[in-house]
């Protein structure tokens, strides 16, 4: 499960439609949330750093904007938790590709955007044995409300 | 001759929540090696099916990405820091499936 505010959702897609035809990436800073919760608090767009010819389809964050990221978050009282990416005129998820190339523990954030306009958004971890991503799911973090309460309590047996 | 392994926050789930492990060998390679070897659930991650380290597997003595040295056969000496930095890749899928 992982928490996204409005704020941060709505940043992620505009970094994607910004970044149209090509792919967008940033990195997601928050904290945990018992086991394997995660709450995003920002997020950090990060300069894509695939060749210029390949940017439509792929994504790279460099070893050393990695490190800068986990310094980032550090300085802000916060941790790395994980990452988020566009797919331009694909749908919001995962490829081959994405998994060949992930890490357990982080979340992945895919925003699609279609024709320059962001559409779906998802989020996934990988399977501890590589196997596959699993889809987390969202809630809107702090945006959430407290759940409706039924008017005359509940009628416990 | 020991070698200090830093290990990245994705990992330390697989090694107890340890952020830095010591480990033996004369070389970068020789050392990840024992390292991945110590923990298996980490080398899964660390080398792919044919036994190469993954190619988003960076890694660092001291302050030098190994990339810019001998590769794997960079000399580790006793008391080097040895980083795994992962770099994030990915993408949609090839032009030839849009
Ligand atoms: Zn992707």
């Amino acid at each position: 499960m992982i928490s996204l505010p409005d704020e941060a959702e709505l940043a992620i897609r505009a970094e994607g439609e910004r970044a149209y035809p090509d792919e967008c990436c940033g990195a997601l800073l928050g904290g945990f949330d018992g086991e394997s919760g995660k709450i995003v608090k920002a997020i950090l767009p990060i300069g894509n750093s695939s060749e210029t010819a390949e940017r439509f389809h792929r994504f790279t964050i460099g070893p050393g904007d990695f490190m800068r990221a986990e310094r980032e978050a550090k300085a802000r009282n916060m941790d790395l938790i994980g990452f988020y990416h566009s797919h331009p005129d694909h749908p919001a998820e995962p490829s081959d590709y994405d998994l060949e190339h992930a890490l357990p523990f982080y979340s992945y954030v895919i925003v699609a955007v279609e024709q320059g306009a962001a559409s779906g958004l998802t989020s996934w971890e990988m399977s501890a044995d590589r196997a596959r991503f699993l889809r987390e799911s969202q809630n809107q973090g702090q945006n959430l409300e407290a759940p409706p309460r039924t008017p005359q309590g509940d009628q416990s047996p | 001759m020991p070698v200090t392994i830093q290990i990245p926050a994705a990992l330390r789930a697989f090694a107890n929540g340890q952020t830095e492990v010591s480990a033996e060998g004369a070389t970068a390679g020789e050392v990840i090696a024992a390292f991945a070897e110590a923990y298996p659930d980490i080398g899964t991650h660390l080398y792919d099916e044919t036994g190469a380290l993954r190619s988003f597997i960076n890694v660092y003595v001291g302050d030098a990405n190994i990339k810019n040295l001998d590769g794997l056969d960079t000399p580790v000496k006793d008391g080097d820091s040895v980083m795994l930095v992962p770099a994030i890749a990915g993408g949609a899928p090839g032009s030839a499936w849009a």
